[in-house]
C-alpha cells in the first residue's frame, strides 16, 4: 500500500511537471505565432502600399504625359489607321 | 534566592470552553467563507481575476476594395497607425514631450492636455504613415532600454503610449472619380457616393480577441478569438480609362467656356452600364481640405435642369409611333414664331417649310410645338413617363433626383408646346442619357447600373424598332452639315445625337443670359455601343449653343472611348465634312 502511494506521488509529480512544461511550450509557440502575425501584418501593409503605388503609377494622366512629352507619341489620325477584320477560322 | 512561588491559577472550565468555541466559530466561518467563494461565486471571481491580466483587443476588418470593370483599383484601404495613450500610466518628461510633439507635428501643449485627461484612453494622433510610427516606436523603446541600463539615465523611460493599426482609404484616381466613389470618414464609414450607397457590402465586421498579457505587455494566450470579417470587394461598371478621358475633356471645356459647372455621363448603349460619370467642380478625396458642399455635388445625378431641345426627339418619336407624322411630313415653321395662347414660341431663325426630319436636324421649336399640339396630352405624358422622366434611376446612390414631370391633366396647351422642346420639365443628366437608350437600342429603355453586369439586361419597349430606326437617321442628320451639331462628327464613325440649349431657370424666372448647353449622342450608328451625354452649366465665354459648347466635348469623349474599347469603325475615315458655322447651328430651346 505504501509503495503504491509512493508510485502515485511520483506519477503526480511527473504529470505536474509535464503540465508546466507543455504550458511553457504553448506560450513559447504562441509567442512565435504572435511574432509571425506581426510580420504578416507588416507584409500586408507593404502589399497595400505596393498596390497603391502600382495603381498610382499606371494612372492614365501620367502615362499620357510620358507618352506625349518624353516619347513624343501621338494618337494616329483615323486616316492612317488600317482596320483588319478578324475572319473566324473554321475548326476542323 | 527565593523560590518563586508558582501561582496557582484556578481556571474555571467555562472559560476554556468559551475560548475553544470562539476559535471553532472562527474556523467554521473561515471554512464557510472559503467554500462560499470557491463554490458559489467561483465563476464571478474567476472572471474578475482574469480581468486583472486579460485584455480585449479589437481586430479591425479590412474594408472592401473598389475596382473598375477591368480590375483597376479605384479605392483601397491601407493600414495606418494611430497613437494613443493611457493617461493613468503615462510617464514622459517635458523634454521628451517636446520631442514627441515635434515628431507628430503637433503642439506640445495639445499633447500635454490630452495626457492629463481623466479617462484611460485618448488618441494622440490618428492615421499616420506606418514608417513614421515605426520611428517613434523605436525611439520610445530606446528610452526604455537606456533607463534599464542605468537608473541614473537622464531620460526616464516613456510609459503609457501605445500604437494601434487602423486602415485609411486611398483613392488613386484622385479627383477624376471622386463623385462616383465618394469618400469615408476617419472611422472608415462611407459618407458619399458608392462608399455610402454600398456601405453594408464594403464594410467589414470587427473581430475581437480576449488575450492574456504578461508583465512585458506581450500576448501570451488567446482566451477568445472571433476573427474579423473583411468587407467584400466591389466591381463597378466604370472604365477608369474612359472616366479619366471624360474628366479631362470636361475640365478643358469648363475652363475654355468659363462655365460654372459641367457633367458627363457615358453609358454602354447595350447594357445600360455607366462607363463614366464625372462632374465639375470636383474635389480630391485624398485631401479632405478640398471637400466643400459645392464640390461634393454629384450634379449628373442630384441636380435636375430643363433639358431643352434634347427632348425634341421624344415628342417626334411618339408622334411617329402613333402615325400622326412620318419623317417626310412637311410642316410650315414660317415666320419662325408661333403664337400659342398669350405666348410666342420662337426659332433662332425663320426656317420656312421643314420636314419632320429637318425639324430634328435643325432643332425647330415651332415645328416641334406644332407636332406636340397635334398630340393628346396623355399620350405625350406616357411617352415621357415611359422614357424614364420623372422617375428615379435607382442606382443606389444617395440623393438621386427624379426630376419633375407634371401630371398631364394639369397641362395647358402652351405648357404642352414648351415641354415638347424641353421646357417646363426637368431631368438629371443621367435620366437624359438613359432615355436615349430608346434610340440607340431599337426602342427599348435600358435600366442603368453602376455595377458591372455579367448577364445581358432586359429593357422595356417604349417605341417600335422602326420608329427608333427612323429617329436614329434623323439624329444622325443633326450631326451632319445642315444640322445643329456638325462638331460632333467623328472621323471613321457614324454619330447620332441632339443638341440642347436651355435658358436657365433662376428663382422661377428664365434668366436672360444664363444657359445650359447639352449634347446627348451615341455611336457607332450602325450598331450603337456608347452613349455620351454632356452638360455644361452657364458657359460664359461667348458661345453658348449646345452645338458649339457641348458637341465638341462629346466628340472628344466619344472618339477616345471608341478607341479605348477597340470598337471597329463603321464609316470611311474621311467622313468628316468640315464647314464654317452658320447661324443655323443655333438651337435655342
Amino acid at each position: 500500500m505504501f509503495k503504491l502511494n509512493i508510485f502515485f506521488v511520483i506519477m503526480l509529480m511527473a504529470c505536474a511537471l509535464g503540465v508546466v512544461t507543455s504550458q511553457h511550450m504553448v506560450r513559447k509557440l504562441f509567442m512565435a505565432l504572435e511574432k509571425e502575425k506581426v510580420i504578416e501584418q507588416k507584409l500586408d501593409i507593404e502589399w497595400g502600399r505596393l498596390q497603391l503605388e502600382q495603381s498610382t503609377l499606371i494612372m492614365h494622366g501620367r502615362i499620357e504625359q510620358i507618352a506625349k512629352d518624353r516619347l513624343n507619341m501621338i494618337v494616329p489620325p483615323a486616316t492612317s489607321v488600317q482596320i483588319l477584320s478578324i475572319t473566324p477560322v473554321e475548326q476542323r | 534566592m527565593i523560590n518563586p512561588i508558582k501561582p496557582q491559577l484556578k481556571l474555571s472550565t467555562w472559560r476554556s470552553l468559551l475560548i475553544f468555541c470562539m476559535l471553532l466559530l472562527g474556523l467554521v466561518s473561515l471554512a464557510g467563507r472559503a467554500a462560499y467563494l470557491q463554490g458559489m461565486n467561483h465563476d464571478f471571481l474567476q472572471k474578475k481575476g482574469e480581468s486583472r491580466y486579460s485584455r480585449t483587443l479589437e481586430v479591425s476588418a479590412d474594408r472592401g476594395m473598389i475596382t473598375d470593370r477591368n480590375g483597376d483599383i479605384l479605392a483601397i484601404s491601407s493600414p495606418v497607425v494611430s497613437i494613443y495613450a493611457d493617461p493613468a500610466v503615462v510617464k514622459i518628461s517635458p523634454e521628451q514631450l517636446k520631442q514627441l510633439a515635434g515628431m507628430l507635428e503637433m503642439d506640445s501643449e495639445e499633447i500635454n492636455a490630452k495626457i492629463n485627461r481623466k479617462n484611460r484612453f485618448v488618441y494622440l494622433k490618428r492615421q499616420i504613415i506606418p514608417d513614421d510610427a515605426e520611428k517613434i516606436e523605436k525611439w520610445i523603446k530606446a528610452t526604455k532600454s537606456k533607463s534599464k541600463a542605468s537608473s541614473k539615465a537622464k531620460e526616464p523611460a516613456i510609459e503609457g503610449i501605445y500604437f494601434t493599426y487602423e486602415s485609411k482609404r486611398y483613392y488613386p484616381a484622385g479627383e477624376f472619380a471622386a463623385h462616383v466613389l465618394g469618400f469615408t470618414d476617419v472611422n472608415d464609414e462611407g459618407q458619399e457616393g458608392v462608399e455610402r450607397g454600398w456601405e453594408t457590402v464594403l464594410a467589414g465586421e470587427l473581430g475581437q480577441r480576449r488575450v492574456i498579457k504578461d508583465n512585458k505587455g506581450q500576448v501570451i494566450e488567446d482566451l477568445e478569438n472571433r476573427p474579423p470579417k473583411p468587407g467584400k470587394d466591389l466591381v463597378l461598371s466604370i472604365d477608369r480609362r474612359i472616366q479619366y478621358r471624360a474628366h479631362e475633356e470636361l475640365k478643358e471645356a469648363v475652363i475654355a467656356h468659363k462655365a460654372r459647372a459641367g457633367s458627363i455621363v457615358v453609358l454602354d448603349a447595350q447594357t445600360g452600364e455607366i462607363l463614366a460619370l464625372t462632374n465639375l467642380p470636383a474635389y480630391n478625396p485624398n485631401r479632405r481640405s478640398t471637400i466643400t458642399n459645392e464640390r461634393i455635388r454629384n450634379r449628373a445625378l442630384i441636380d435636375t435642369f430643363e433639358p431643352g431641345s434634347t427632348l425634341k426627339p421624344f415628342t417626334v418619336a411618339i408622334a411617329m409611333e402613333i402615325g400622326k407624322v412620318n419623317a417626310n411630313t412637311v410642316l410650315q415653321t414660317s415666320p419662325g414664331t408661333w403664337q400659342v395662347g398669350k405666348k410666342t414660341i420662337r426659332d433662332v431663325s425663320n426656317k420656312g417649310e421643314l420636314t419632320v426630319a429637318q425639324i430634328i436636324q435643325q432643332s425647330s421649336n415651332v415645328g416641334t410645338a406644332k407636332i406636340a399640339l397635334s398630340l393628346d396630352s396623355q399620350t405625350m405624358w406616357e411617352m415621357f413617363n415611359r422614357s424614364g422622366f420623372g422617375a428615379l434611376t435607382n442606382l443606389g446612390f444617395p440623393g438621386e433626383a427624379s426630376g419633375i414631370l407634371r401630371p398631364y391633366n394639369k397641362w395647358r396647351p402652351i405648357e404642352q408646346a414648351t415641354m415638347s422642346y424641353g421646357h417646363g420639365i426637368s431631368a438629371s443628366l443621367m435620366q437624359l442619357a438613359r432615355a436615349y437608350t430608346i434610340f440607340s437600342s431599337g426602342g427599348e429603355l435600358k435600366p442603368v447600373s453602376l455595377l458591372k453586369q455579367d448577364t445581358p439586361v432586359m429593357g422595356q419597349r417604349v417605341i417600335s424598332r422602326d420608329t427608333a430606326q427612323a429617329m436614329s437617321i434623323m439624329l444622325e442628320m443633326a450631326t451632319k452639315p445642315g444640322g445643329t451639331a456638325p462638331l460632333a462628327q467623328i472621323s471613321g464613325y457614324r454619330v447620332a445625337g441632339k443638341t440642347g440649349t436651355a435658358h436657365k431657370l433662376i428663382n422661377g424666372q428664365y434668366a436672360d443670359k444664363s444657359y445650359i448647353s447639352t449634347f446627348v449622342g451615341y455611336a457607332p450608328v450602325s450598331n450603337p455601343r456608347l452613349i455620351v451625354a454632356v452638360m455644361i452649366d452657364e458657359p460664359s465665354a461667348g458661345k453658348y449653343f449646345g452645338g458649339a459648347v457641348a458637341a465638341p466635348v462629346f466628340n472628344g469623349v466619344m472618339s477616345s472611348a471608341l478607341r479605348i474599347l477597340n470598337i471597329p469603325p463603321d464609316a470611311p475615315a474621311n467622313n468628316v465634312i468640315t464647314f464654317t458655322a452658320t447661324p443655323e447651328m443655333g438651337d435655342e430651346g
